[in-house]
């Protein structure tokens, strides 16, 4: 392939979006040459996950001229990655929709049309190869997209998400993720809304905004989704959207099993502890793998029950179902033009959810979800002046006086440390010889910062429990954090 | 966003030593908070940390049933509740080798609130609850152990003696029941 062909056709069909106006364009969209080189040259990108989505994603960020890439995965490629033939995971209910809207239309063309660009350029990641079974696949990923794509800059993690420190991720200025694990999107968007910052009329403040764009795909269902934390639902605030994996009752695997899953997991749950008292099974040892295997077949025949094959074995425990390669490519597409329309304003960005389902015939929807405002990870939270010289006994007494709360019988936590808890028992005596020092010595002396609180509430007159954020200011304190207290939690 | 970013490279350029944001709380936590502060245990059951006042997410209940078959008997449970609470339910494991026909000998617990029946809107205080109940109501019906609720069905009277004896620690067929009271 020559490549100096691709080069010009690749930034022939950016130019079209980005050095032109348009009637579609966002407010702030400032086309022109200058903008083009602002992305290559100062926009960095993080891709989470570099497994089928997360490789289509780097291609398509690499081609729609993002030059400063990381991604992070922590998972070595696998043979079974190669010829992939897990199966099996319930499926999951889409919202039916009978109707379509203009922007969904839009979107679908433009993200047609960027597939159709991409697979012209014949990169095709997908085919790893015999040789890179047991390589990262951070990067063997960030490997072949660099070799492909002229001038992009990959930079691979082969870790967990948990091992990076904060300021890692701070760092970027979109996340992208490609992940097939809602724990994993929970925790980076935990991350990312932990950097959101409220100015004191609860507006966010755009420089602390860190924008995700999540896309996910399971066989032929997918989405695609803008998250600007202050602004947009985040994950929590939809959390409904992912109904949890149906379980099996254990007595039935035990007694009455009824299918290959069922043996499965009989296998899995029950018979791997009999056999190994106290050894963890780790689903990413071949050899558990194996045993569990060859387990569910006895089960299944002395049940006689037909369909239990190592690759379903693999599909039940890791809850693993078929990838569709076009899939990954088509919600991978929007995901990197939503990516761009953020960066860029070259386009209104996606409001804020798009399901795409290929199953019977093709059924795409465009949902505005709309965010949670009392979001413990999202939400401005309430705003609280206080006294540096206020206890936490005090402090306690003023949320049941506090018109927006109206909180009775309070226990308060503040990163990760329990400062009081009204029950059990043995917290409340554990905690109790705090409630005479004073809250801004609890909280190490950081001029502000967030804590929440549990309790009763006796607003619009019916006692409920509830959660809330508190944004806690100390009157008096210089706005500076000193570098000594960041290191909690 | 472009300008803002740019703005932002180049401050970073400049003070590469930024504030370090400082790790937030998982929603799962909070929300682990919420049900801790408002725990409300009968008498026969009690928790405690063995990680400290700051670490909600393992702990143990011990439950000292004061009726049925198994009164007189300790029974501790072990709490492990992933960080998708409650949209996941916690593991839970009886500590306690245990007689009993909805609990085996690895300390799997069959009680439908902790699977198949799990709700977002259940708390600790349901699971413990729940749990309770097994030990004054014990179900043939879901059995893990298969032999103990056999017996449970066929032969109440026995079944009783069998809890009994694996209380106060001995044999039951062949299975040797530590003492547990
Ligand atoms: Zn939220």
């Amino acid at each position: 392939m020559a490549d100096s062909t691709a080069h010009v056709s690749r930034s022939r069909d950016l130019d079209k979006l980005l050095l032109r106006p348009g009637h579609l364009v966002g407010p702030t969209f400032d086309p022109g040459t200058e903008l083009r080189d602002d992305i290559q040259e100062y926009v960095k990108i993080l891709v989470v996950g570099a497994g089928g989505l997360g490789c289509e994603l780097l291609k398509d960020l690499a081609l729609s001229g993002f030059r400063n890439l990381e991604v992070i995965d922590m998972d070595r490629i696998e043979v079974s990655n190669l010829n992939r033939q897990f199966l099996f995971r319930k499926v999951k209910a889409m919202q039916p929709c009978p109707m379509s809207n203009d922007s969904n239309l839009m979107l679908i063309d433009l993200s047609i049309a960027l597939v159709r660009v991409l697979v012209l350029l014949q990169v095709r990641l997908k085919d790893l190869r015999l040789q890179d079974v047991g390589k990262p696949k951070a990067e063997v990923a960030a490997k072949r997209v660099m070799e492909r794509v002229a001038g992009v800059n990959i930079v691979p993690h082969f870790c967990r998400i948990e091992d990076k420190e904060l300021d890692f991720y701070n760092d970027f200025n979109i996340i992208v993720l490609g992940l097939d694990s809602i724990e994993a999107r929970s925790y980076i968007n935990a991350v990312a809304c932990g950097f959101l910052e409220y100015d004191s009329d609860d507006n966010p403040r755009e420089e602390t905004v860190k924008p995700m764009v999540d896309g996910g795909t399971e066989g032929f269902k997918g989405h695609a989704r803008v998250i600007v934390p202050g602004l947009t639902p985040c994950f929590e605030c939809t959390i409904w959207l992912f109904p949890p994996q149906v379980k099996f009752p254990l007595c039935t695997l035990a007694e009455t099993p009824r299918t290959a899953a069922h043996c499965i997991e009989y296998a899995h749950l029950i018979k791997w502890d009999e056999v190994h008292s106290g050894k963890t099974f780790d689903p990413d040892e071949p050899e558990h793998m194996q045993w569990v295997y060859s387990e569910a077949v006895k089960r299944a025949e002395l049940f006689g029950i037909p369909g239990v094959t190592y690759s379903l074995t693999q599909g039940v425990v890791k809850n693993i179902i078929p990838a569709i390669a076009s899939t990954n490519a088509i919600i991978s597409a929007a995901c990197a033009l939503e990516t761009l329309k953020i960066v860029s304003g070259c386009s209104k960005t996606l409001s804020n959810y798009l399901t795409y389902n290929g199953v019977e015939g093709l059924h795409t929807k465009v949902t505005e979800f709309v965010k949670d405002k009392d979001c413990l990870v999202c939400g401005p939270g309430v705003l609280i002046e206080l006294e540096t010289s206020v206890s936490l006994r005090k402090f306690i007494g003023l949320l049941e006086e506090h018109p927006k709360l109206l909180l009775s019988r309070a226990s308060v936590t503040h990163r990760g440390k329990n400062l009081y808890m009204q029950a059990p028992p043995v917290l409340e005596e554990m905690t109790r010889s705090n409630l005479d020092l004073t809250l801004f010595e609890l909280m190490d002396k950081t001029p502000k910062d967030i804590v929440h609180v549990t309790g009763t509430t006796s607003k619009s007159d019916k006692k409920t429990s509830l959660s809330m954020k508190l944004r806690l200011v100390f009157k008096g304190v210089d706005g500076v954090a000193d570098m000594d207290m960041a290191g909690g939690a | 966003m472009i300008k803002l970013f740019k703005v932002k490279e180049k401050q970073r350029a400049e003070n590469p030593n930024g504030a370090a944001p400082i790790k937030k709380q998982s929603a799962g936590e909070l929300r682990l908070h919420r049900d801790m502060g408002e725990l409300n245990l009968p008498k026969s059951c009690s928790i405690s940390f063995p990680n400290g006042k700051d670490d909600l997410m393992n702990f143990e209940v011990t439950i000292r049933p004061d009726e049925g078959y198994y009164l007189g008997g300790t029974f501790i449970f072990t709490f492990q509740v992933p960080p998708m609470y409650p949209h996941e339910p916690p593991k839970v494991k009886c500590k306690t080798k245990v007689y009993h026909p909805n609990i085996d000998l690895e300390g799997n617990v069959c009680l439908n609130i902790l699977r198949e029946d799990w709700k977002p809107v259940l708390n600790i205080n349901t699971i413990i609850y729940g749990l309770y109940h097994l030990f004054t109501q014990p179900n043939h019906e879901d059995p893990l152990n298969h032999d103990a609720a056999a017996v449970l069905r066929d032969n109440p009277k026995m079944f009783e003696s069998n809890v009994r004896r694996a209380i106060s620690g001995g044999y039951v067929g062949q299975t040797l029941f530590p003492r547990c009271m």
